[in-house]
């Protein structure tokens, strides 16, 4: 999937993964696409629930060897 | 219009001074309008330095490595000890620091209050705290308060 931006959350544990795609965020332009990736597996209930509640568009949710990707559109 | 989240931190140690920063940072990151009310011992927090300590004296539900009687517990060293472990199995869990969430917060726009009559009476001084905190009493809280979504007491 093509993006725009890229995050690299692994290591991180709850709340730093939402608060830093925040920032992402904000540094891009509706419509844009942010990718991140974490290992906290709390992060797919998290990012499921930030979307939901500000708006911004999961595309798609996947796990693999304990890493999970994120692919987030920011809303326009 | 934004939500509001409203919160009353009154705890000092460690391990209770993390909801507060956790919920506010993640609130603001939700687009919540937040402010904490900082007062008795979760003023601390508002300190330049945070030097919160954890004590398992106490608390039964903490997890041990090894079992530690009561009786062994209150041995000096043994506070600073516990929280030098828990700091490292912080870090290495990749929890972020008090220090860290706190400055995440003020960047975040977080309203810091700290409570003027617990400074009062701890005999504080303004200048022992961060800068871009405001100080005010019960009543202030309540201005926020009153029109908050949701308010916590920690």
């Amino acid at each position: 999937m093509e993006f725009d931006k890229e995050l690299d959350a692994r290591g991180l544990n709850c709340p730093l993964p939402i608060l830093r795609v925040k920032k992402a965020l904000a540094e891009m332009i509706g419509g844009q696409v942010l990718k991140t990736v974490a290992t906290d597996a709390g992060s797919m209930k998290d990012f499921q629930a930030f979307c939901r509640q500000t708006g911004h568009e999961l595309m798609s949710s996947s796990e693999a060897n304990g890493e999970y990707t994120y692919f987030m559109r920011k809303k326009v | 219009m934004a939500k509001k989240l409203a919160i009353i931190a009154s705890k000092g140690t460690l391990d209770w001074a993390y909801p507060p920063f956790i919920l506010a940072s993640t609130a603001a990151a939700l687009d919540y309008e937040v402010q904490i009310f900082f007062t008795f011992y979760g003023l601390t927090l508002l300190k330049k330095e945070i030097d919160a300590q954890i004590s398992p004296l106490g608390n039964p539900a903490m997890p041990m490595p090894v079992p530690m009687p009561n009786l062994v517990q209150v041995l000096p060293g043994m506070e600073s000890m516990a929280t030098m472990m828990m700091k490292q199995k912080m870090k290495d869990k990749g929890v972020a620091s008090l220090d860290e969430l706190r400055t995440l917060c003020l960047e975040a726009d977080v309203k810091m209050v700290a409570c003027q009559m617990t400074v009062d009476l701890f005999d504080f001084k303004p200048e022992d705290f961060i800068e871009g905190i405001e100080f005010g009493g019960a009543t202030t809280f309540f201005e926020f308060a009153g029109e908050a979504d949701v308010s916590l007491f920690i």
